[in-house]
């Protein structure tokens, strides 16, 4: 069944100059429920600008978004978002934080208690529920995040980077709890990042984007996702198909980024 | 001068004592104190809390040792108190010479003294008795009793057998004398380091105030009266200024329209210091309860809109993004986002605006008021009484440090992940 389908989106927006960019053209796409899909690209691929408009923060200028038969309009809690920085609200304790979505949904406490202890119990926080997140590390805040936007059951999650401020070994542990809440739960899941190996290794679907103007690239089905699923992540990065398959669109990125190195000369020239 | 230099002595010879006295046996092994590079590390710069006390011992013993304090054992020299005496010369048309004393009783001001007796003596000048507050001066009409006066052509040629001519001085014992360009003695008692008390009294007359003040009352209001009746307008403009200026802000941080509408308004009262309204709130309103806290309303109104609006424009979008995404709606946003994330922020135009209303209302008493403690101290000025005025400026003091103490204790209660992000 499908839910998401991303249909024929372009972004194009004036500068003050008289100038444009077209942050986005001709994207199509289609995301079956319980996908879960990373996104890669150099710099300036519009990664972004896809997410923030499948979040509903900015309106396409042609194309559409259908969520489940309807158009997306604006922001909603059908999609929740993790962002890069967490965007935890220091003013709140973490029980607070994780239950924000269910409150502001006018629940009463004991509609919304078991998940967020449930949650609480599944990103290992339980004993960090009354800090203040501002006390908490950056991994911490993250699992806070992610948490969070679980704990409103949204039906697609977007997540913008959300493991890129985090030190190598964090973000290895947290590789493996993205993996794990994605077959727990079921969500549909698009994920973008810098990492080639992130995108390898949690990406059901892999998309890469090419830059200027913002454009699908290549499309990959992986299988890596699925077996690592309560693995060692390490062991699937052994496996010889990941290193070859890193390496393929590792090029791939860099011919891109050497395109985009020449056609800068060329106009400097 | 002379006060300047010795400041700067106790500053160095303290700082050498501290550095190389007592540093040795309070060492403390915490990780600042185990940084090599400290010049240049502001962080490493801490408060010796040693020159803190050093610094306000200093100014205290200062104060009283140049004012004469009791409560100081070591005092700069006063002034001369005693009697003083110097000869004149006083030649006669005829060039004949005479040679008479003049006995000066300097006195501390406020003692009741009579000028001495003294002997006519010998000759044609006859001596002379006075009598002259310490750091006054006198003019001793000499030849008044003399047989020859300035009017039938005597003229004073010396003074301690110095030559003298109209319009020089002369040190003398006990002071110096100058020949005025009448030719009258004009004699100036020495004054000595210290101050007069008309000037600066000594730090036991003005707590004595505090204690007069606080249980008499001046012009008519005791002194808590005072000091609770600016407070109360600082309070209440204060608040008036807050209930407005922080919806404003907000206002002007979420809307188009209203940034648009108020931006020229606020822009343009915001660099008017509050002191130059005060002569059209007086117009407008006179000089009693609601002048003031309509001023002290101006005052507060802009620091608060402003810094509403800082907290709004500095909520982290994804923030913003993040709560729609959980589903808030605009109002819940308003309530549990920009509302928390713009405190900060507004704590720090609140002390702002704490200070600035509290010279506010100190400097709109000064010009027009029926109490307060800037009235007080106006009021006291025009009378020279100086004790008076240097304890409202001290009391002033210590409300203006202790509102602040209180404003950044509520913040750190009240927003406690500040600079913590």
């Amino acid at each position: 069944m499908s839910t998401l389908s991303i249909e024929n989106i372009s972004m194009r927006f004036d500068l003050p100059n008289g100038g444009h960019v077209q942050a986005l053209q001709d994207v199509t796409l289609e995301l079956n429920t319980g996908e879960l899909m990373s996104v890669l690209g150099p710099s300036g691929c519009g990664k972004t600008t896809l997410l923030n408009i499948l979040a509903g923060f900015l309106a396409p200028t042609d194309g559409r978004v259908i969520l489940n038969d309807h158009p997306v309009t604006g922001p909603d809690a059908e999609r929740g978002m993790v962002f890069q920085q967490g965007a935890l609200f220091e003013w709140m304790s973490v029980r607070d934080n994780v239950s924000f979505g269910p409150r502001m949904a006018g629940k009463r406490e004991k509609e919304w208690r078991g998940t967020v202890d449930h949650l609480l119990d599944v990103v290992g926080l339980q004993d960090f529920k009354d800090k203040a997140v501002y006390e908490l590390s950056g991994g911490m805040q993250q699992r806070v995040a992610l948490a969070r936007c679980l704990a409103n059951d949204p039906d697609v999650i977007l997540m913008d980077e959300p493991l890129g401020a985090l030190d190598a070994l964090t973000r290895e542990k947290m590789q493996g709890l993205v993996l794990k809440l994605w077959k727990e739960t079921g969500k549909t899941i698009i994920l973008i990042t810098h990492s080639v190996e992130e995108a390898l290794l949690l990406g059901e679907r892999l998309l890469v984007m090419a830059p200027r103007p913002g454009r699908i690239h290549k499309e990959y089905r992986l299988p890596f996702a699925d077996d690592g699923v309560g693995k060692d992540l390490r062991e699937v990065k052994k496996n010889p198909a990941f290193g070859d398959k890193r390496e393929e669109i590792l090029s791939m990125i860099w011919d891109m980024e050497e395109e985009i190195m020449g056609r800068t000369e060329e106009a400097g020239a | 001068m002379i006060i300047l230099i010795i400041y700067i002595a106790i500053f160095a010879a303290a700082f050498f004592v501290v550095r190389f006295g007592v540093r040795k046996f309070r060492q403390m092994r915490d990780f600042t104190s185990l940084k090599t590079v400290t010049f240049g590390d502001e962080s490493a710069v801490r408060p010796d809390r040693w020159a803190s006390v050093i610094s306000v011992v200093t100014i205290f013993l200062l104060w009283g040792a140049f004012t004469g304090s009791n409560w100081v054992p070591i005092h700069a020299p006063g002034p001369f108190v005693g009697d003083a005496e110097f000869t004149y010369t006083l030649e006669a048309p005829d060039g004949a010479r005479d040679d008479a004393a003049v006995l000066v009783r300097v006195f501390n001001v406020g003692e009741d003294v009579e000028p001495p007796a003294i002997e006519p003596g010998a000759g044609f000048a006859k001596n002379d008795a006075s009598s002259v507050g310490a750091w006054r001066s006198d003019l001793i009409l000499m030849d008044k009793n003399d047989e020859v006066t300035r009017k039938e052509g005597a003229r004073v040629v010396a003074i301690d057998g110095q030559p003298v001519n109209p319009g020089e001085t002369v040190p003398v014992a006990g002071g110096k004398v100058a020949v005025t360009s009448k030719g009258s003695l004009n004699f100036t008692p020495r004054p000595g380091w210290q101050m007069e008390p008309i000037w600066l009294p000594p730090p036991e007359a003005v707590v004595d105030r505090v204690g007069e003040i606080a249980s008499e009352g001046y012009q008519n209001f005791t002194l808590w009266e005072h000091l609770y009746w600016s407070l109360f307008r600082v309070i209440v403009g204060f608040a008036l200024g807050a209930a407005v200026g922080i919806p404003l802000g907000y206002a002007m941080g979420l809307s188009d329209w209203f940034r648009g509408w108020f931006d020229p308004i606020v822009e343009f009262m915001r660099p008017v210091p509050p002191l130059a309204l005060i002569p059209l709130v007086i117009i407008w309103a006179g000089i009693g309860e609601s002048g003031k806290i309509i001023l002290l309303f101006l005052a507060a109104l802009w620091i608060m809109t402003i810094s509403a609006r800082a907290g709004v424009s500095g909520v982290a979008i994804s923030k913003v993004h993040a709560a729609y995404s959980l589903g808030a709606s605009k109002w819940q946003l308003m309530r549990h986002v920009i509302m928390p994330n713009s405190l900060p922020e507004i704590f720090t135009g609140a002390r702002v605006a704490m200070g600035v209303c509290w010279g506010t209302v100190v400097a709109a008493e000064l010009v027009a008021a029926e109490k307060g403690a800037g009235m007080m101290i106006m009021v006291a000025s025009r009378f020279q009484l100086t004790d008076i005025v240097i304890m409202g400026i001290i009391l002033i003091g210590i409300i203006g440090y202790g509102i602040d103490i209180l404003m950044r204790k509520a913040e750190k209660w009240l927003v406690p992940w500040k600079g913590r992000i």
